[in-house]
């Protein structure tokens, strides 16, 4: 059976989304700029001001975007370095061996975010699964848990899925012919990586650094629970400002200076795209 | 011009090639010459691709040896080797533009910017590309697409051009430019060039030889002319250009009987009353009137192609395919008239027709 939606019934389709949108995205957006720009007043009105956003640009707050930006930074940068050689195996592989690697990549996200962050102190902690196989082989134990290096531990952990999946579907969207054709024309295997396959595959590498980046700049579960609180992160400190402090109109300040310095990376990295290779695999 | 007597560039000794148990070809030997233009002709899955891509060193014999210039070639990555493919699919750097594609080859040998400028001007102008340097290969026709193929190809001035089906994705009047611009080519650049082709026509116009391919095995190799005017077999036959075929029988050297009838032949080399196959080519059947020719017939369909009409005349039982630039009335009574020259006698060797 064959029926056409007429160009009504389509247009009729689409308000549930814009009302779901408008709701959820439009409404909250419009509040937390609200907040932003204001302050209340001894006599418990409020009065427009960039006073939240003034004391952004102070340095204890400055350190806390530039840790958050240079962590997320360091995360993206292990997750392609992890992620390349595996998408490129992946690809590689026969379908038999592909599919089940597919699937324990993306098994760990049929858990709880929150519970494989708790699990990863488990594993670091002072008694935990590492040290005690560390004391096993006679090593002194390490603090591994409540440091940087564990914060940077759980990101990579949690967001590696999101840089290899877009990496492997760009890499297998290369055709045998392709890199046929280089070789034929001289290159060696070398050659034909770096004029081939890394510049194919750049759709993937734009993707998945935001796909990484992007949360990892913004988290705070992770630095909440493997860091210990000790280097706060922007995330932590948008959390707190709405949680403890009850600094909404701060934290709406945060947030929206947030998305603007999120927006503009992802605006510089599609430009460095040109815009030519949009239609494959690609989030923006 | 067989490669017989000239300077070799390819040998072929006994190559076999097999995927995963597969036996795709059966001891191979073929002699390729420079400044050959040869060509693989053969149905869909003959083996004429693997040829290629076994010279190309994209595979490896499973057994025999590939020689180029007298040396063993097998073991010789591609990248290493002095030949360059057009492949089917074109196959261009989807990421580079029309410039940077055919400079390719020249890059990888880091050639200095103003050589590498030169020479993909020179390859530009060649193909007939002018002004497209800076354009994405996306934007391009299929035609253009295939020049540009040709033009990175041949930007490396290899000694051996191996093209696989180029002009297959084009329409007929490309085609035929094509044909016309790579022969030219071929022959103002003096490179070995060995096409790959479905296409009995496009062999026929281009190649000095023509090598005849079915079921992983070489059937026959010559000059265009011999191909057409003395198949080895029916198969050959019947796939370069249209045919009369009859059962036939020899009873002794230049006579041959066939449709009932004795004819004066000029083949030789066939023992007494050896049961053979005749073939007539449609072209070759002259239409005269009734009494005058050697065979009386019946005109059963007239189709006009263009060039010629196409005729089905019945003949005591047999059909024949004739053609002719003069019409005949369907129904009418003729006589058919050949020569002994237009017969060619095939040996049967268990080939049906």
């Amino acid at each position: 059976m064959k029926t056409v939606a007429s160009r009504e019934t389509r247009n009729l389709l689409q308000y549930p989304y814009l009302l779901w949108s408008s709701l959820f995205i439009v409404v909250p957006l419009v509040l937390v700029l609200w907040y932003s720009f204001t302050t209340p007043t001894p006599t418990g009105r409020y009065e427009f001001s960039i006073s939240n956003y003034r004391r952004f640009f102070e340095p204890v707050y400055l350190r806390v975007m530039s840790r958050s930006i240079l962590l997320a930074f360091e995360a993206t940068l292990i997750c392609l370095a992890l992620g390349y050689p595996a998408a490129m195996i992946m690809v590689r592989l026969g379908s038999k061996w592909r599919n089940t690697l597919l699937l324990l990549l993306v098994l760990p996200m049929w858990i709880n975010f929150l519970l494989r962050t708790y699990s990863w102190m488990v594993l670091l902690g002072r008694q935990g699964v590492l040290n005690q196989l560390l004391q096993w082989m006679g090593l002194p134990p390490q603090s591994i848990l409540y440091s940087r290096g564990a914060v940077l531990i759980g990101m990579v952990y949690n967001f590696l899925p999101f840089m290899i999946l877009p990496l492997y579907t760009s890499l297998s969207k290369i055709g045998k012919e392709q890199i046929e054709a280089a070789e034929d024309l001289g290159a060696n295997r070398f050659d034909v990586f770096r004029r081939v396959i890394f510049p194919l595959s750049l759709p993937g590498i734009l993707t998945g650094t935001t796909m990484v980046f992007m949360p990892a700049v913004s988290t705070f579960v992770i630095s909440a629970l493997l860091g210990g609180g000790q280097d706060m992160l922007i995330g932590n400190l948008i959390e707190q400002q709405f949680l403890s402090t009850g600094d909404w109109h701060f934290g709406s300040a945060l947030s929206i200076l947030m998305m603007v310095i999120i927006l503009i990376a992802m605006t510089v990295v599609s430009l460095t795209d040109k815009g030519k290779t949009f239609e494959e695999g690609n989030l923006w | 011009m067989s490669a017989n007597g000239k300077d070799l560039i390819i040998r072929l000794d006994k190559v076999c090639m097999a995927y995963g148990g597969h036996q795709v070809l059966f001891d191979v030997s073929l002699e390729v010459g420079k400044r050959e233009f040869l060509t693989i002709l053969g149905p869909s899955g003959c083996g004429k691709t693997t040829i290629l891509r076994l010279i190309g060193g994209f595979e490896t014999p499973t057994a025999g040896e590939i020689y180029f210039e007298g040396q063993p070639f097998s073991s010789v990555p591609p990248y290493k080797r002095p030949i360059n493919t057009v492949f089917q699919k074109y196959s261009l750097f989807s990421h580079l533009n029309v410039f940077e594609n055919i400079a390719f080859g020249l890059r990888i040998r880091k050639q200095p910017e103003g050589v590498i400028k030169e020479k993909v001007s020179r390859m530009l102008e060649l193909v007939n590309l002018k002004g497209f340097e800076k354009r994405s290969v996306h934007s391009l026709s299929g035609g253009q697409q295939q020049r540009v193929a040709i033009a990175r190809a041949l930007v490396n001035e290899p000694k051996v051009l191996l093209l696989d089906e180029p002009l297959g994705a084009l329409d007929l009047y490309l085609r035929k430019e094509m044909q016309l611009e790579l022969k030219n080519m071929q022959t103002s650049l003096g490179i070995t060039f060995i096409y790959v082709t479905h296409d009995q026509e496009e062999a026929l116009t281009m190649s000095d030889t023509v090598v005849v391919m079915n079921q992983g095995r070489i059937l026959q190799k010559g000059t265009p002319e011999e191909i057409y005017n003395e198949p080895k077999n029916v198969f050959i036959s019947k796939f370069i250009g249209e045919s009369n075929i009859f059962e036939g029988v020899m009873p002794q050297d230049g006579e041959v009987v066939f449709c009932g009838k004795k004819f004066p032949c000029v083949d030789r080399g066939f023992s007494r009353d050896e049961p053979v196959y005749v073939l007539i080519r449609p072209e070759d059947v002259q239409t005269v009137e009734p009494q005058s020719g050697l065979l009386k017939g019946k005109v059963q369909s007239v189709v006009f192609k263009g060039v010629h009409y196409e005729m089905i005349v019945r003949e005591n039982g047999h059909q024949w395919m004739i053609h002719s630039t003069k019409s005949l009335k369907v129904g009418e009574e003729i006589g058919l008239y050949f020569t002994p020259e237009d017969i060619h006698v095939m040996k049967r060797n268990g080939v049906a027709p």
